[in-house]
């Protein structure tokens, strides 16, 4: 219905590239680049080995200046990839950068499909449709956004608090939000790192007690972010703080309150104990938790279940700090840039209940383990089993809730090394015969396999096998009273039935219980397994598809101290980077109102997520604010009479690929 | 006196409005009849067809043809209009984009011709009597013409300038279009001779819709009591105004009736209905799929609705078997 | 119908044509994550992408129809998950229309089809695809052009027959 309306000469530049063999080995190139040639307005049709390569750059811009190109086209791989980088080079041979179309024939045709004829007939589809779609092509301007130096980190463990100190000492502003009363995450309840068996504590709580002094770190612990608006360079955060019942501001941490407590001995799990302890409704997480500030359970606490407790904890308290009506918080953040550590979670033991978890009392996580082997753990670093006795056998479970179909399917990568470091400290506290059963040892990391030769050395069995079942069911004298682990062991190929007293299981890392809604809560996404998802596996390992959100530690998949704490400085560094630039170019993929054409039917102010749309109600008419746009184009969909653009997206652009797909040329249509 | 530049109005598949809306002209019908010599008009004037056909090829000034075309008789009769015509207008909704006969595009033709002739409730035939196709008579053998399959916009039969649209155009548009031509300041070959804007921007309700509304329910004018100062959107009445071409300047919200869409889409659009219905389901108020079913099921009749005026031009254009 | 036998008799030839929109952040990233992982699927969809599903106009669909696609399938992010807040409802919402509509208009439902598919599921891409093809491959060509051509027939028809009355009016 209506014609193209160019009145410019158009001369499209088309390249197709080899991708080495990854596209050129299950696609006739040469024959894409012959066909297209023959397309109308195409001026110049190349294939070439590596577009993304320097002289594939240079060849595209060449051919602007010799040929007078005012269009290119690359059939490479995804726009995801490489589209800013054709677009720098188009940009560098003198045009405006938007003259540029990608044509994503590797993910979406040569490494998808096996018979050549049907991926090189879908090539050229693919090809004509874009060919087709640059015709309707616009210059454009990038948007420009300031980014707010501020920073946000999402969580207080040891990634957390690397992040933060880093940005911190480069002179930001940082927010540290932890959800649980004290920073330290899962390295807290550690008692010694692998492979140096330097004790956990002794290295992570001078990095605690830095992010608390750090005059740049706001630490806002026992809160939980529960809103975030805006976008990259300018995000408003809504963080919700829980009622301590305590006054953060004047408690010492002195712990007064809690000797004095009605309750003599603590009835509740000790959470930092991994449950192997009792705790009072008012206490410390643990004696170096940061902040240093007690806090009142709710649930425990006499004075909130009955109203009608003595109350000697504010009696102790001279400094007034209790306070019983305390009331939940709620704080609006802005931040240019936001650092996700939000870690793990451990594997949930009941899932497997052949290995007798909580139906032998024998039976521990490697996480119980941790602090039943701690010097401030609930034994003081007496390994006290939970019949009392000290156990001479001990067996270690690899891979509980890893590499395993029935669980998860994944490796979490630092259970080989930690169950290393429990059976030398098992053995080092009790001297106790300790037996690992593996299905290999993944020992990849420096000075890794030298700790695993040290083990070794140290007399540790080793039994590669998978587990089947443990069991209290003796059969033979010696089994009488113990329990025994029953597994194959492949190296010698016999079932063995290894008696034991304690059973440790190493249970793997899985993504945290609420991984999926922080993820939706900051509009980014999850691989497959449920870990967060960087931008590139390799080369944007701590970016996601949300600009100005990066991630780092565990969230993002099972990775151990090292790993995270580099991670860590990666995320920060990431920040750092965006925030010294001071500003971000953003897709100028915006919807606009062609005001002559707006009738002021309102359809679109009822449907924009963003508020982006007002009504001038003067000329009433739609009005589009370019900063609030984010280019979703719903709006440029449900205007009934097509009065909206979108940058990027234009009807015109959308049909010309239509027409291409469908080998139609664009004055076929209508 | 020298030649006054010949008009011909002719009428394919339409109801008669069209021919009305022209003598709707009142008074400026004479100022019409007085400038130009009108060679063509069988609701009015007693010219035949071999008229047309001794007239010179492209000797018409303009040719104002109503109508959907949905008969070998009326392809034929238009198909010589425009060999004898130098500007050929699709007057009407049923010329410009096929309008209610066009709805006839949801059936076959069996189907529409068994429904006629047969089934429908006022017609007694229980010898399912059809007409005849060819009768011999003392004057010759008299034929019927062929009645198509598919109901046609003019343009998808012959090349058409431009197009009054409406259901009827109103007189202020003919008078508008005949002035333009008549001083030869006609646009671009293709206009559709009314605002290139959609029918809110004249809608004397416009003030009244809220900017938040969300849809719970589609209700039929019929049965409610109609606001008659409210948007008839806000009130839940489908109302085809947002996607419907201005120029008939509120003529059914006047009178308290929401738009059914006669003017077509702005040029902006494709499909009339396809647009309308991405407005009206974007704003509807639920995100689990039955519960947006169950809102959704209020419109009874989607093609009906939305397609008023348009099937024919639509990007389906007719029912598939 | 002539041309659908016309289509039919050259079944062997004939391959399902898929237009498929794809929003940038979910489904067109799993697209890529199937062509990472080398999941081999059919190749007869070809993809559009839109940055969100929201951006769908029920036009396009249409559209592509009209122009020949034997099926249309569009992906967008899961419920709750829209990279746009919900963009994916609107879509939601004008799919479930314009899936009453396609179908009083004679288009049979496994041809227009709107799936779910997050970033991850690289896998779930190429099972609807796959899907997708075999059972538009069942129902065989929708050929709305080839269906055009033959309406208009009934047109062509009549105007050899004037052209014929002329030349033995001339004669």
């Amino acid at each position: 219905m209506h014609g193209n309306g160019h009145k410019e000469d158009i001369r499209i530049g088309f390249y197709v590239c080899h991708c080495g063999h990854n596209i050129a080995g299950s696609l006739d190139v040469k024959s894409v680049a012959e066909y297209v040639k023959t397309l109308p307005g195409v001026a110049v049709s190349r294939d070439y080995k590596y577009m993304c390569s320097d002289p594939g750059q240079e060849l595209v811009q060449k051919d602007i200046r010799q040929n007078k190109l005012n269009r290119i086209v690359v059939a490479s791989c995804s726009p995801l990839l490489h589209e800013h980088t054709f677009r720098i080079a188009v940009e560098k041979g003198g045009l405006n950068p938007f003259y540029f179309q990608m044509v994503n024939i590797r993910e979406n045709v040569s490494w998808v499909h096996t018979d050549k004829k049907a991926a090189t007939e879908k090539a050229k589809d693919l090809a004509r449709a874009a060919v087709q779609r640059v015709f309707s092509h616009k210059p454009l301007e990038p948007k420009h956004v300031k980014i707010n130096p501020d920073v946000l980190v999402v969580g207080g463990g040891i990634s957390g608090i690397h992040a933060a100190l880093t940005l911190a000492n480069a002179g930001k502003k940082v927010y540290l939000v932890e959800k649980s009363p004290t920073i330290g995450g899962h390295m807290a309840m550690f008692d010694k790192t692998f492979p140096t068996l330097d004790c956990a504590a002794c290295i992570l709580t001078p990095k605690m007690s830095q992010v608390k002094n750090h005059s740049n770190i706001t630490l806002w612990s026992y809160s939980e972010v529960t809103k975030v608006d805006g976008y990259v360079g300018n995000y408003k955060i809504t963080v919700k703080r829980k009622p301590r019942y305590i006054n953060e501001e004047l408690c010492v941490g002195c712990m007064d309150c809690i000797e004095k407590c009605v309750y003599k001995e603590g009835k509740t799990p000790d959470e930092f104990n991994a449950g192997l302890s009792k705790r009072k409704p008012i206490y410390i997480p643990f004696p170096q938790a940061t902040p240093q500030v007690v806090l009142i359970d709710r649930e425990a606490c006499i004075e909130f279940k009955s109203g009608h407790c003595k109350k000697t904890c504010v009696e102790a308290c001279d400094r007034n700090a209790i306070d019983f009506k305390q009331q939940e918080e709620t704080k609006e953040i802005e931040a240019g840039t936001i650092i996700l550590a939000t870690g793990f979670k451990t594997f949930d033991a009941d899932k497997v209940p052949y290995y007798g978890y909580g139906k032998y009392q024998n039976v521990y996580t490697s996480l119980e383990v941790e602090r039943l082997v701690n010097a401030s753990g609930p034994t003081s670093g007496e390994v006290i089993l939970r019949n009392g006795k000290t156990p001479k056998m001990i067996g270690i479970i690899h891979c509980v809730g890893s590499r395993d179909k029935r669980t998860n399917r994944w490796c979490s990568r630092t259970c080989c090394m930690y169950s290393l470091k429990l059976a030398h400290l098992l053995k080092e506290h009790t001297d106790a015969e300790v037996y690992n059963f593996y299905i290999d040892m993944r020992t990849p990391g420096k000075a890794y396999e030298e700790f695993y030769d040290k083990l070794l050395e140290e007399n540790v069995h080793f039994i590669r096998g998978r587990v089947a079942e443990v069991t209290d069911c003796a059969v033979r004298p010696e089994e009488e009273g113990k329990l025994i682990i029953r597994a194959e062991d492949t190296m010698i190929g016999i079932v063995r039935r290894v008696p034991v007293d304690m059973v440790v299981l190493a249970v793997g890392m899985e993504p945290k219980e609420d991984a999926q809604d922080v993820r939706r809560m900051f509009n980014i996404s999850c691989s497959t397994e449920g870990f967060f998802l960087e931008r590139h596996p390799k080369l944007a390992p701590v970016d996601t598809f949300t600009d100005g959100i990066y991630i780092a530690g565990a969230c993002q998949g099972p990775k151990d101290i090292p790993d995270s704490v580099a991670q860590a400085g990666a995320a920060a560094a990431q920040a750092l980077s965006l925030i010294d630039r001071g500003e971000i170019e953003l897709e100028p993929n915006t919807a606009f109102v062609v005001q002559e054409e707006c009738s002021g039917c309102r359809t679109c102010l009822t449907i924009c997520p963003y508020n982006a749309i007002s009504r001038d109600e003067e000329k009433q008419k739609a009005f589009i604010n370019e900063a609030l746009c984010k280019g979703c184009g719903t709006c440029v969909a449900a205007c009934p009479s097509g009065a909206i653009k979108q940058n990027l997206f234009e009807d015109e652009m959308i049909y010309s690929e239509i027409n291409g797909l469908l080998k139609l040329t664009s004055t076929e249509c209508c | 006196m020298p030649d006054k530049p010949k008009v011909a109005f002719y009428w394919c598949a339409s109801c008669g409005g069209c021919e009305e809306s022209v003598v709707d002209l009142a008074e400026n019908i004479l100022a019409v009849v007085d400038a130009v010599d009108i060679v063509m008009w069988p609701v009015a004037m007693d010219f035949k067809k071999k008229d047309v056909e001794a007239m010179p090829d492209g000797s018409i000034l303009v040719s104002l043809i109503n109508g959907a075309v949905r008969t070998s008789e009326q392809e034929e009769m238009v198909k010589l209009l425009r060999k004898k015509s130098k500007l050929v207008i699709a007057y009407g909704s049923c010329a410009h984009t096929g309008g209610v006969p066009g709805l006839a595009n949801q059936f076959e033709r069996e189907e529409v011709l068994k429904f006629v002739y047969e089934d429908s409730p006022s017609t007694v035939n229980p010898q399912k009597t059809r007409p005849e196709i060819k009768v011999i008579t003392e004057e010759g053998t008299v034929t019927l013409p062929k009645f198509f399959n598919v109901v046609r916009a003019l343009d998808q039969v012959i090349d058409v300038d431009y197009y009054l649209p409406g259901c009827p155009p109103t007189p202020k548009l003919l008078k508008q279009a005949l002035e333009a031509l008549l001083s030869g300041k006609m646009p671009e070959k293709g206009t559709v001779l009314a605002p290139d804007i959609a029918l809110c921007d004249e809608c004397p309700r416009k003030d009244t819709k809220p900017s938040d509304l969300k849809y719970t329910e589609f209700k039929r004018p019929h049965a409610v009591q109609i606001d008659p100062n409210l948007c008839f959107l806000a009130q839940g009445i489908i109302c085809m105004g947002p996607a419907t071409r201005a120029g008939c300047e509120g003529v059914c919200i006047s009178g308290n009736m929401p738009c059914t869409g006669c003017f077509g889409p702005t040029s902006r659009v494709k499909d009339q209905g396809a647009k309308i219905l991405s407005a009206l389901a974007s704003q509807v108020e639920a995100k689990e799929e039955k519960e947006i079913d169950k809102i959704l099921a209020t419109i009874p009749d989607p093609v009906g609705t939305f397609y008023r005026y348009a099937l024919p031009v639509s990007l389906l254009r007719k029912r598939i078997k | 119908m002539v041309s659908t036998n016309e289509q039919s008799t050259s079944k062997n030839s004939w391959e399902p044509r898929i237009v498929a929109f794809f929003c940038n952040w979910c489904t067109y990233t799993a697209a890529d994550l199937a062509g990472v992982s080398r999941l081999r699927y059919s190749p007869n969809a070809r993809i559009i992408r839109v940055m969100c599903s929201g951006r769908i106009d029920p036009q396009f669909v249409l559209d592509a129809f009209s122009k020949g696609a034997d099926g249309v399938l569009i992906g967008g992010c899961h419920p709750g998950d829209c990279h746009y807040i919900e963009g994916n409802y609107k879509a939601l919402r004008r799919v479930q229309l314009l899936k009453r509509m396609l179908k009083d208009m004679g288009i049979e439902e496994k041809r227009f089809r709107l799936e779910w598919i997050s970033a991850s599921e690289g896998e779930r891409v190429k099972t609807v695809i796959n899907e997708m093809t075999e059972q538009v491959r069942e129902l065989g060509p929708l050929g709305m052009p080839e269906r055009f051509a033959d309406w208009d027939k009934e047109l062509d028809i009549l105007e050899k027959e004037i052209n014929r009355k002329g030349e033995t009016v001339d004669a």
